[in-house]
Order: C-alpha cells, then sequence, then structure tokens
C-alpha cells in the first residue's frame, strides 16, 4: 500500500488550538508523527525578561488560557521563594480554592474538547456551560473571566467578596448534581468506552521516560501528583485522594480528568471549611524600583494537565535575569504523542491528543 | 464504572423539556460582576497627573497628556491618564499603584466603532462628563460605547489594603516628651541605614514634590540614591540645588511632602528626614562632593547676612569663580536659623557643617561684623561689583496692648539663649502667638523652667488669636508642643499685661475673638469684648511675628528702595532691587517665610548676579 503524508492541523476539524501533527500513513494506519509546535510562539520567556517583577504578572497567565491561574501561582511562588515574601495562611487557603475552581474549569473546558472531538456535542456543550458558570465565579471574584490576573506574590489580590462562598458553594452543588448525567451519556456510555478502551495506551515506564506527568502518569496507576509530593498553597491542610486508572489508554486519562474534578470540588468544601480568618496579601515592595536579590529558584505545582515548573533566576536587578516554564504539554504534545500516535487509526489523532490534554500555547511559551 | 449499553444515555432526553439555559444576550441582560475589570473612570477632581499608572502600566496603554483647560498647582500637574485601548489588557495594576485611588475600572466593557482613534481614550467619571454616562433608563446596549455608558457603573477599584504602594511612613525615631522636655537634647533621632532605604523605597519618583519644592531639588534622584545604599550620589543631587541639607534635612518646611501624592491617602515620604539622613552620613562633604570654584573672573559680592539665603548665594556664585564675602553680625553662620530654632530642633554642629563646607570652598566669612555699624552699606557698594541682601526678619513685632513694654520678645528670648546666658524664667510663664516661632519660644521656655526649677511645678501657656483650624503653625510643631504639656489657648486675644503694686507682670487679660480674618481672608481681628479672662503668668513673651529691620541702609537710598503692596522688597526676575547692583531674597523678598524658599531666590539671584556682573 502507498504511503502518504498528512497533515493534521493546523487547519483541521480535529485539532484544537494552533498545533499541527504531520502524519506518514498507509492506508488509515499512522506510520509516522511529527508534532509541529510552533504557531503559537510569542517569546514569553525573552518576552519577560525584559520586564519589571510587576509587569510580569499580568503576562504569564497568557502563556496558557485554558489554565492561567496555575500560571499565576507558579509564578508567584517563583518571586516568593527569590524575594523571600511570607505569604498569609489564609490566602494559601484562598489560592488552593482558586487553583481547584481552575482545576474544574479547565477539566471541563478539555472534556469539551474531547468530547467535541468524538461527536459527543451533547457532553461538549454542557461541559461548556458549566465552565461558563465556574467563570462568573472567577468574575465576581477576580473581575476577569478568563486572565484572572489574581494571584500575585505576596498573595492574592483581593479578599473573597460578600457572600462569595455560599454562591461558589451552590454552583459547585449544581455542576455536581449533573455527574450522574455526565457519567450515563459519556463516560459510561457504550458507545465513548469502546472508542477510548485501548487507544492510545502509555505504559509507565515510557511515560516515565518521556516526562510524562498529569492524567498521562496517573492512568497508569502511579499516585504521583505535586500537591502530595511538594505540598504548596494549602493542600497538606486538608485530607484528599489522588485518583488514578491502571490502563494508560485514553479511557483511563480522561476518567481520571473526571475523578479529580469531583476530588477538587470536596476539596474546595474542605478548604472553606478550614479556611482561617485574617490577612490575604503581605504588600511587596514598591513594584516601581523592586529589586529582588539575585539568586535562583526552581517551584512547581500541579496545573490541570500534571507538573508544572519555573525555573527563575535575579542577577539582582529590576527585572529576571532568565525565566524558564516546564509545561506539562510540552512532554506530552511532542515526545509522548509521537510516540503513541504510531499504529493508531487517522480517527484517533483527536481522540488521543485530547485525552493527554495537549494545549498549544503552552509548547511554544 | 461498568460497562452499559448506550441505550442509557438516552435519558438525558429529560432536559429537553427543561427551561434552556442559553442567555440571549442582550435581550437578557447579564450584569458584569461588580469587581469587573472594563473601561477606565478617571476622578479628575482627584487625580493629581502623577503619572505612576502609566509607568505601571505592562504594555504601555497609558500616555499622560497635558490638559489645557486644568492649572497645574503643586501636588497636582495638568496631566492625565490617556488610555490606548488597543493595548490595554485591562489587569488593573494602575487602578492599585493610583495613589489618590483616581483611577478605577469599569463595568462598561462594549466599545464598536469604525474609527480606530477612539479607541484611544482619556477616561474621566459621570461627575466630570455627564454626557456620556447616560442614566440607567435611557441606557441601551445596543448603543453602548465610550461615548454610551452606565451612570455609577464603578468596577474594580482602588483598595488602600491591597495597594501596591506603602501608605504609612517609617516611623521616625523620637525622643519621647516627657523626657525630651527635660533638656535640649535633639528631639529626632534619625533614621537608621534601613530604615532610611525602606522608606526611600516608598517613593513612586513621579516628581510632584520636585514642582512643589521652591528650590525644584531632584528629589526623586536623590531619594532613589538613598534606596540604591548610595549616599554619597544623593548628597551630590541634593547640592546641585541645595548647599546646606543638614539645615534643611532638620527644618525644612518642606512643601515636597505636602505635594507627595502618597500624602491623600496615606503619608507622605518622609523626604525632608531622608536629606536628613543623607547629610548625616557624611562625614566630610568635601571628599565626597569634590567640588573646587571656577575659574577666577576678578568680580567680588558682598553678601549682608550668613543665613540660608546668604549661604546659598555665596556657595552659588563661588562655584562661578566669583570672590564672596559674606558678613553677619552672629559669631558663626546660619542667621535667623542660627538665632531662632531651638537647639533640640537644630543643634548647632549641624548648621556649622554646612557653613564649614561652604567656608572652605573659599567663602571669606566676616562674622561678628554689623553692616551699618562695623561696615557701612555704602561701602560695601563702592567695594563689591554687586551686593546680595539676605538679612531676613530680624525685629520682634509687639502686640502694643497696655504695659507690653513689660513683655519680653520672642527674638531676644531665643537670641539670648543661643548666644549669651539663658534667660532666667519664672514658674508661670504665657507665650503669645500661634506660629512656629511662638512654638519654639514656648518650648524653650518650658525646657528653661524645667532646668531651673527642677522637681517643681511649672506652668507654660499659650494664647493665640488664631483657633485650632487657622493656627499657622505646622500641625506637627502644634502636636508636639501639645505632648509636651503646654497649655493652648485658641481664639483669645491680649487686651491688656496685668502688673501687681510693684509694677511686675502677673497675668494677661485676654479676650475671645469672634473672627481673625475679614470677608476677603485679611488679617483683621475682631473680640467680644464682653468674654474676658486671665491667664496667670509671672512672665509674658510675645511671638506674634517678625520684620525686617533697614537701619543699615541710609536714609537716602532706602528711600529709593522699592516696596511691594505686602511691604517686601520688590525685586526683578534677577532679584535685583530698584538700586543697581543690590540684589535681595529670602524673607524680606518673598512671603513663604522659610529657609528653602530663601534658597530658590539665592539660585536666582546668584544667576541674575552673574549676568550683571558679566555685563558691566
Amino acid at each position: 500500500m502507498r504511503e502518504l503524508e498528512l497533515y493534521f492541523g493546523p487547519q483541521h476539524l480535529g485539532m484544537v488550538g494552533n498545533f499541527s501533527i504531520t502524519l506518514k500513513v498507509e492506508g488509515d494506519r499512522i506510520l509516522e508523527a511529527t508534532a509541529n509546535p510552533g504557531y503559537l510562539h510569542r517569546g514569553f520567556e525573552k518576552l519577560m525578561e525584559g520586564r519589571s517583577w510587576i509587569k510580569n504578572f499580568p503576562m504569564v497567565c497568557r502563556i496558557n488560557l485554558v489554565d492561567p491561574d496555575h500560571m499565576e501561582m507558579i509564578y508567584a511562588m517563583g518571586v516568593e521563594k527569590l524575594a523571600g515574601i511570607e505569604v498569609p495562611e489564609r490566602a494559601q487557603f484562598v489560592r488552593s480554592i482558586y487553583l481547584e475552581l481552575a482545576r474544574v474549569s479547565s477539566h471541563l473546558f478539555g472534556l469539551w474538547a474531547y468530547a467535541n472531538m468524538l461527536g459527543f456535542d451533547t457532553v461538549s456543550n454542557w461541559a461548556m456551560y458549566h465552565r461558563d458558570l465556574v467563570l462568573d465565579l472567577f468574575e465576581e471574584l477576580t473581575g476577569g473571566r478568563v486572565y484572572h490576573i489574581y494571584v500575585w506574590p505576596g498573595g492574592v489580590r483581593r479578599d473573597f467578596p460578600e457572600g462569595f462562598t455560599d454562591r461558589m458553594v451552590s454552583t459547585l452543588h449544581s455542576i455536581g448534581g449533573c455527574v450522574p448525567d455526565y457519567d450515563t451519556t459519556f463516560f459510561n456510555n457504550k458507545l465513548f468506552s469502546e472508542r477510548a478502551r485501548g487507544v492510545g495506551v502509555v505504559s509507565r515506564e515510557e511515560a516515565l521516560a518521556m516526562g510524562g506527568v498529569g492524567q498521562v502518569i496517573r492512568a497508569t496507576g502511579m499516585k504521583y501528583d505535586v500537591r502530595k509530593v511538594d505540598p504548596y498553597a494549602a493542600y497538606d491542610r486538608v485530607p484528599w485522594e489522588v485518583h488514578t486508572r491502571d490502563d494508560g489508554d485514553a479511557y483511563s486519562r480522561i476518567c481520571v480528568v473526571r475523578d479529580e474534578m469531583i476530588e477538587s470540588v470536596h476539596m474546595i468544601f474542605n478548604l472553606i471549611d478550614a479556611m482561617p480568618e485574617g490577612d490575604v496579601y503581605n504588600r511587596v515592595p514598591n513594584p516601581l524600583k523592586w529589586k529582588i536579590p539575585a539568586g535562583e529558584a526552581y517551584v512547581r505545582c500541579e496545573s490541570s494537565r500534571g507538573e508544572l515548573g519555573l525555573y527563575l533566576v535575579s542577577d539582582g536587578g529590576e527585572k529576571p535575569h532568565r525565566v524558564h516554564f516546564r509545561t506539562p504539554s510540552y512532554a506530552h504534545g511532542l515526545a509522548i504523542l509521537e510516540k503513541t500516535l504510531v499504529g493508531a487509526n487517522i480517527a484517533d489523532v483527536g481522540n488521543i491528543m485530547m485525552s493527554m490534554y495537549v494545549v498549544a500555547p503552552e509548547i511554544d511559551r | 464504572m461498568s460497562k452499559r449499553g448506550f441505550l442509557n444515555s438516552l435519558s438525558v432526553g429529560k432536559h429537553l423539556f427543561g427551561k434552556p439555559k442559553t442567555t440571549c444576550y442582550p435581550f437578557t441582560p447579564k450584569e458584569p460582576a461588580l469587581r469587573y475589570r472594563g473601561f477606565h473612570l478617571n476622578d479628575w477632581d482627584t487625580c493629581t497627573g502623577c503619572g505612576n499608572c502609566a509607568e505601571i502600566c505592562p504594555n504601555d496603554a497609558i500616555e499622560m497628556i497635558e490638559i489645557a483647560e486644568l492649572e497645574s498647582v503643586p501636588g497636582m500637574k495638568n496631566e492625565r491618564p490617556r488610555l490606548d485601548y488597543g493595548r490595554c489588557c485591562f489587569c488593573g495594576l494602575c487602578v492599585d499603584i493610583c495613589p489618590p485611588g483616581s483611577l478605577r475600572l469599569s463595568r462598561d466593557y462594549f466599545h464598536t466603532h469604525f474609527d480606530t482613534d477612539t479607541f484611544v481614550f482619556t477616561p474621566r467619571d459621570d461627575k466630570a462628563d455627564q454626557e456620556k454616562f447616560v442614566p440607567d433608563e435611557s441606557y441601551s446596549v445596543l448603543k453602548a460605547s465610550l461615548s454610551h455608558r452606565k451612570r455609577n457603573y464603578e468596577g474594580f477599584s482602588s483598595d488602600l489594603d491591597y495597594a501596591l504602594f506603602e501608605p504609612e511612613r517609617v516611623p521616625m525615631p523620637e525622643i519621647p516628651p516627657t523626657e525630651r522636655k527635660l533638656s535640649f537634647v535633639e528631639q529626632v533621632i534619625g533614621y537608621s541605614k534601613e530604615e532610611a532605604v525602606h522608606e526611600a523605597a516608598r517613593c513612586l519618583g513621579c516628581g510632584l514634590c520636585e514642582d512643589a519644592c521652591p528650590a525644584h531639588m531632584k528629589i526623586s534622584d536623590y531619594i532613589l540614591a538613598v534606596y540604591n545604599d548610595e549616599p554619597e550620589e544623593s548628597l551630590r543631587k541634593i547640592y546641585e540645588d541645595n548647599p546646606i541639607p543638614a539645615i534643611c534635612g532638620r527644618l525644612c518646611m518642606k512643601h515636597c511632602e505636602d505635594a507627595c501624592a502618597l500624602r491623600l491617602r496615606g503619608e507622605p515620604v518622609a523626604i525632608r528626614w531622608l536629606k536628613r539622613f543623607v547629610s548625616d552620613s557624611i562625614r566630610d562633604y568635601k571628599t565626597v562632593l569634590e567640588q573646587a570654584p571656577g575659574q577666577p573672573t576678578g568680580k567680588k559680592v558682598g553678601v549682608v547676612g550668613a543665613g540660608p539665603g546668604g549661604l546659598s548665594v555665596a556657595y552659588f556664585l563661588r562655584l562661578m569663580g566669583h570672590e564672596v564675602v559674606v558678613f553677619d553680625e552672629l559669631e558663626g553662620g546660619g542667621g535667623m536659623i542660627r538665632v531662632g530654632p531651638p537647639r533640640y530642633r537644630l543643634p548647632l554642629a549641624s548648621i556649622d557643617k554646612d557653613v564649614d563646607y561652604i567656608a572652605s570652598l573659599g567663602v571669606d566669612f566676616r562674622f561678628n561684623t554689623r553692616v551699618g555699624k562695623d561696615v557701612s552699606f555704602e561701602g560695601l557698594r563702592q567695594e563689591f561689583d554687586a551686593v546680595y541682601l539676605g538679612v531676613g526678619l530680624t525685629k520682634s513685632r509687639s502686640t502694643g496692648v497696655d504695659n507690653s513694654e513689660k513683655c519680653g520678645l520672642a527674638l531676644d528670648f531665643l537670641r539670648k539663649n543661643k548666644t549669651d546666658r539663658p534667660t532666667a524664667v519664672t514658674k508661670e510663664i504665657v507665650v503669645i502667638g500661634g506660629g512656629n516661632v511662638a512654638m519654639d519660644v514656648a518650648r524653650e521656655a518650658l525646657r528653661l523652667q524645667q532646668i531651673q526649677h527642677p522637681g517643681e511645678k511649672t506652668v507654660t501657656r499659650m494664647v493665640s488669636l488664631e483657633d485650632w483650624d487657622e493656627m499657622p503653625a505646622t500641625s506637627e510643631e502644634i502636636e508636639e508642643t501639645r505632648e509636651e504639656g503646654i497649655e493652648f489657648n485658641p481664639a483669645w486675644g491680649p487686651k491688656k499685661v496685668l502688673l501687681d503694686d510693684g509694677g511686675n507682670v502677673k497675668g494677661l487679660l485676654c479676650m475671645k475673638v469672634k473672627s481673625v480674618f475679614d470677608d476677603e481672608g485679611r488679617f483683621a481681628p475682631t473680640f467680644r469684648e464682653d468674654e474676658e479672662m486671665v491667664l496667670e503668668g509671672t512672665m509674658i513673651i510675645e511671638a506674634i511675628g517678625q520684620g525686617p529691620d533697614f537701619s543699615f541702609v541710609p536714609e537716602g537710598e532706602f528711600e529709593k528702595m522699592e516696596f511691594t503692596a505686602m511691604r517686601k522688597v520688590s525685586v526683578d526676575e534677577d532679584g535685583m532691587t530698584s538700586l543697581p547692583g543690590v540684589f535681595a531674597g529670602g524673607d524680606i523678598v518673598n512671603i513663604n517665610l522659610d529657609a528653602v524658599t530663601a534658597i530658590a531666590d539665592a539660585k536666582i539671584a546668584s544667576e541674575g548676579i552673574h549676568r550683571w556682573m558679566q555685563s558691566k
């Protein structure tokens, strides 16, 4: 049979985001896949070297639009570590709640993309609707819907508004009430499970060798979550579980996402109960002349797609000397995806890619 | 999750009969959240034009533009931020850095227009721009744009708890009132290096202070140098405009701090104390400044009075290469600054530090030499190419009430304490006046009482025509005076000094003040004759103001001197009086009556003198 080169993206219905994969196919079977990032390269890391510490804060979130909050968090953590800034206890709880909301919102967005890719339009519309409800909460808390620009060095930008906790709980309850619907229509639906089981299998060894994190590694049965292994914010103050599956296929990955969403909601309820009173912001020095002592810091957190890292170097000046992000999609979208696609069907490219939740802007930062 | 058939999934068809979830915008309105970050609002009345918003904007979306219809006054520039909505990312950093909190974000977010220029926009709020902000009933979302917005639609706005600037200053360590009133030890201890750097870090560098400073000192620069731990650089910056930092760092009237953008919702940057820190932290100015007099010009200038003005004019002219001789009747430099401010505020060593540096540049100081007595004014005019008068206000005024000749006068009292043996004070003292000099007199009298009558009950009373809110002394000085336990009697005017049978002072008869100023704001006190009280006191000191002493100018010349309506010496833009070659500045010329304005006058006059001598 004749080999054919097939361009999957960037202008392709199955491609979410500015990303492309060049496939070498024989009939319906993929012989080789080459990921082509770069369509969204904006040079963030270089841009950040030219801006003061505070001016970078509204920008980092833009590296990843589906989960901007963990970008803010990691930058704040990096700056706090370098500058030795203490964060008030209440702010740690607010940050955790905020980040878990972000995880729910991001997973719902991912579910939208995934279900949409497989033709489950009803589910994808639900996911989008429920995400919008979470965005309403973000809007109320931060004033922005997509880019919240909320977690900054020293704490968070504003405390919860009056009555916010109650509205958050009620919104999360109403979303949680729809889980059975999601289950019957999607996760337990044979039309879906048959489609996703055994597809895009990544073994634990492969995943570890290629830098897999997040749901990719947890779908292979490994209980690895930065929130547990290197706790930050208030994640070690409340009980919660790391959810895993064993098969390492697309179905396991999306089920890990489902369980994580539910766990996040439970965690938010626990955090609200344990949240102390107090300040949520320790004022940073005058940002117009803020200099951070020379040094380097590596910080990491668990974004909605897995371990997110930031390497930050200061030369003692008013701007970062070097910034580098370790983003989960970089490993998932390049190495693991290229490897996993080999032998798969063309129809499963989107399926596999979105089950790993590859977000292109994160690769091109 | 067990595998089930796909038919189960059809059960969700029940949602077909539910209420639709989709919001049909704009027909179903959706209100943005209360903290929504939409278009900007700016209260032009409180915006200071400081430009910190433009400074912090990560996208350079804000530009400060001059508004012709606004007037620039100290502490408020006539500039306002202009937004480019092609660049703005609505992060709200501008809101959090805004010192007055005038810049806010609204909950409006719609703007559609074919003209891209409309996206460049100078925000105002509904207070100033009624036309563009329509009430709810006339608002239509279909017309929403930057020129059709809702009234009272504030979103993300400033909160002092989350502001990016520090509203509170680093407290200045001071000796507590109970301790300091027992001696003349300097009240203010001064910042340590860490405290100074911390305080300097608060400065946003907007430069509003520089416009307000009469001498236009490069305040942002010298504070930045303190922040960078470079006091030497800071001193060099200070000396570009002010050659008496140790003096000004202690008793400047700090017009700069009154203009500081941070004052509006917090405390201004302690500019004066930072200047003091710089001058105190450098032991030897000469090695740091490395200044040398300019090329000799062969011209000679005589300066009458070694006060702040005289010292400054001597410094600036000497740097230009002229020969300068300064005459003063006192035994050291400083002029009225040497006599007036008590030692707990300005130790003589600080004055001498500044004066000695100026002398080291080759300025010839002739102390204990009174012009008009030891040397003649006419002689000076002949000997020197130009003469500068920086004589200040050296004569205390008296109330002129009955028996007022029995009272002491403020400047005599202060001068005697500094230059001679301290005045013997009684246990009950009344000080008349509500200005800074009156506070100095009262506090100095209190200290002398503590020293001369230790352990005994003493009373120091103050009486002023002005009520609390009108008192001319600075609020800081009034507060410190009250802390030391001095009794205030505001809004009472002296009527008569009461004497006992032996002709000694026994008290002051006062009457209640109705008003101090007339409708036009001129000083014209009126009294309630029926309301009287007696302030007991065996010593009364009058501190109601000072006037100039021109007795050194020969009568014929004095007649040629022109004065303004405020009885100030009239000078031209070069600082020259109506007598050719005679320049003047300081308290005899300006109405601010403070050291830094005298320096400003001196700067102008030194340029003027230089030009005058070159042209001759």
